[in-house]
């Protein structure tokens, strides 16, 4: 267990340290950040002596190992925008993010495994169809897209005069279809301080309202995808002997079902999984931006269009973290799931 | 009556093109404690008849007529839950592969304890004590040791007798045993076949053996079910068909055996291969491999004859009972040998 930890730990100095080499390379082509943090009134001259006093003007190499050297206790520089430590502006918006993407994991966990294995057993009902036939338009349809149809839908709320209403059938079907919006659709409503910088919308009813469409619309990729994989993993279990055998000693459906079928449907859903978290974060950028939700990826996305390459920089060294943390945990995991592997260092 | 009956079985699969019968006309029976042989070659419908005594034929297949009686009732007409409460517990299974039976996340000791419970108002130190008892019955070293690993960390032949230990968990009055050593080493064989024998004949536990190894048939078995595409076509003592098979199919089998060759020369066999099930031939199904067919065999499918105490379907046979003259298409020469009376009290 401990060899395995210090395994994964070498493995993450390695791609941190890989991450930090890239995006470092192309703060070059980000933009002039003078440019943003000056006004127009600074002459060329005095933005010289700027671009002297932060080191600007040096070699690439003296640049970089400066940046390492003080990554190394902890600091990622100075955001130009926010006049703070980059690290500071970063764990402020990590709560936010990181509880985006645990109510859409929670949404994708309820509803996939029961969705996945009703349509793994009975493959030919016309619900399970009627999932099949949705996750594909699940799957198609971008992120940002839903996003905007969703606050269109339910937040703004739409007017449906498509048939005619002075029959009265035609009103009921407007009606049916028309909808009073309402729901938040901008930043994360009320929130109550936990500690540190974090503050939590998950103990509000008004935080837990305003989190609803935007984990509604980041699970909206990642949801169909773990259906369709989940039901494609069990209809192949399913067919094995020890399915059968499990039937032919006289056990129960649910029980075939739910513990010996599912337990081996899993095991690739959760190598799977682990690295969807990992690019939900990502997806967030997109989420975050339609939504107003002032996490990370918003903040990264302001971050590029003002040339703020030291929160650039810690953004990008920040999902290196989550990703090589949450591919640690999916292993802990993995091992713990699937008898027949063995961590690294764990006694045989 | 015996303990298990089953009559006219047909088993059909619906498949895109059309129906596909898997078994046609299937009868046997088993008294309890006996042991039958299932033999043929691979497609002859022997997994097919194991599978469907318990009804656990995979989906487009289903049990188009006849019946399945056990202990008095109908087991194919039966309530699923009814059915399940006889599946493990008073017919149990044996598979082919030992290396795919038990599933590879759960402990031996929770895929044993789990198949007691599911029968049996049990606690699980109890059905734990079961499950230890039944593995020191097939001889596994340290057996406390193995209820607490996996399927992975055992070789073949430990999975087997596991498997067997499982089959035995409830002192079933049956057990089908589908191929059981056909994936295991040669030198494992004889090992399972001798304790799947000692352990039935011990606790006269009636057997099924579904198998294409003759020599394993005539070693364990009081009774064999010759069978070739969905039908069976001979039956009787084991004995009596090992020594004189009547049906030239059977004759085939047992020629075919390593033991009847002269030394140094070919191994016999029989030409041709059997028929897929969707292309099975008019008349009897073995006529275009049949030494012996003759016109009747091209048109008409085949009676039991009663031989001695075996029932064989063949038209040769037959005529051969009848006194008849018999004349091959093949060699279109008159065949003369001599079919034992069916006895009268058989």
């Amino acid at each position: 267990m401990i060899a395995f930890l210090i395994k994964r730990l070498m493995h993450a100095v390695l791609v941190m340290f890989v991450i930090s080499i890239i995006s470092f390379a192309i703060q070059d082509n980000l933009g002039d950040p003078l440019r943003e943090m000056t006004g127009q009134a600074v002459s060329e001259a005095q933005r010289e002596v700027m671009r002297d006093e932060m080191g600007l003007n040096d070699p690439f190499i003296t640049q970089y190992l400066r940046f390492a050297g003080n990554a190394l206790q902890g600091d990622l520089g100075t955001s130009y925008f926010y006049k703070q430590p980059a690290t500071e502006v970063i764990l402020r918006h990590l709560p936010a993010t990181l509880e985006l993407v645990m109510a859409s994991s929670l949404i994708i966990i309820l509803l996939s495994a029961p969705i996945g294995v009703f349509a793994a057993i009975r493959p030919r009902n016309w619900l399970s169809r009627l999932f099949m036939g949705t996750s594909i338009i699940g799957i198609s349809v971008p992120v940002f897209l839903t996003a905007i149809l969703l606050i269109q839908v339910f937040a703004i709320g739409v007017t449906v005069d498509w048939f005619p209403s002075d029959t009265q059938w035609g009103s009921i079907l407007n009606g049916m279809l028309s909808t009073d919006g309402g729901m938040p659709s901008y930043g994360r409503g009320e929130l109550t301080h936990v500690a540190g910088s974090w503050s939590s919308g998950f103990f509000t009813a008004d935080g837990l309202w305003h989190l609803v469409l935007p984990a509604i619309s980041l699970a909206s990729i990642m949801l169909p995808l773990f259906i369709r994989l989940i039901r494609a993993e069990m209809m192949e279990v399913l067919q094995s002997d020890y399915i059968k055998f499990a039937r032919a000693k006289g056990l129960g459906l649910g029980r075939i079902y739910f513990l010996h079928a599912l337990k081996n449907t899993m095991l690739p859903v959760i190598t799977v999984g682990g690295v969807q978290i990992g690019t939900m974060v990502a997806y967030t950028i997109l989420t975050e931006t339609v939504f107003q939700w002032p996490g990370m990826g918003l903040m990264f996305l302001e971050a590029i269009t003002r040339s703020d390459i030291p929160l650039i920089v810690a953004y990008l060294m920040m999902v290196g973290v989550i990703f090589v943390v949450t591919n640690t945990l999916v292993d802990l995991i993995y091992g713990l799931v699937n008898p027949t592997v063995k961590l690294a260092g764990k006694p045989a | 009556m015996a303990l298990l009956e089953v009559n006219n079985l047909d088993v059909r699969f619906a498949m895109r093109g059309g129906e596909v019968c898997a078994l046609r006309d299937v009868s046997f029976s088993l008294e309890r404690g006996e042991r039958l042989g299932i033999v043929g070659e691979s497609g002859a419908g022997k997994s097919v008849a194991a599978f469907t005594i318990l009804n656990l034929i995979a989906k487009p297949g289903y049990i188009a007529g006849g019946e399945i009686k056990f202990d008095g009732t109908v087991l194919n007409t039966m309530k699923p839950k009814a059915l399940q409460s006889i599946r493990g517990n008073r017919i149990s299974m044996i598979f082919q592969d030992p290396m795919m039976t038990l599933n590879p996340v759960l402990t031996i000791g929770a895929q044993m304890i789990e198949c007691l419970k599911a029968h049996r108002r049990i606690s699980t130190k109890d059905a734990r004590a079961i499950a230890l008892h039944k593995l020191n019955q097939v001889f596994i070293p340290s057996p406390e040791k193995r209820l607490d690993q996996y399927p992975h960390e055992l070789s073949g032949g430990m999975r087997q007798r596991i498997i067997i230990a499982i089959a035995l968990l409830l002192d079933p009055d049956i057990i089908v045993a589908d191929e059981p050593t056909t994936a295991l080493d040669v030198t494992i064989q004889a090992e399972i076949m001798e304790l799947l024998l000692l352990l039935c004949e011990k606790h006269n536990v009636g057997l099924i053996l579904i198998t294409h190894d003759l020599g394993v048939v005539s070693q364990v078995t009081q009774r064999t079910l010759v069978m070739y595409a969905g039908r069976v076509i001979e039956q009787g003592p084991t004995r009596e068909i090992i020594n004189d098979a009547q049906h030239p199919y059977t004759q085939g089998l047992i020629n075919a055996l390593p033991q009847m060759a002269t030394p140094g020369s070919r191994l016999n066999q029989i030409r041709g291969s059997m028929p897929t099930l969707t292309k099975i031939p008019a008349g009897c199904a073995f006529n275009p491999r049949c030494d012996f067919a003759s016109d009747i065999c091209l048109q008409e499918v085949p009676n039991f004859v009663g031989s001695g105490n075996c029932k064989v379907a063949c038209h040769m046979v037959d005529a051969m009972v009848k006194g008849q003259p018999w004349t091959p298409i093949l060699t279109d020469k008159p065949v003369t040998k001599t079919v034992p009376l069916p006895e009268v009290n058989a």
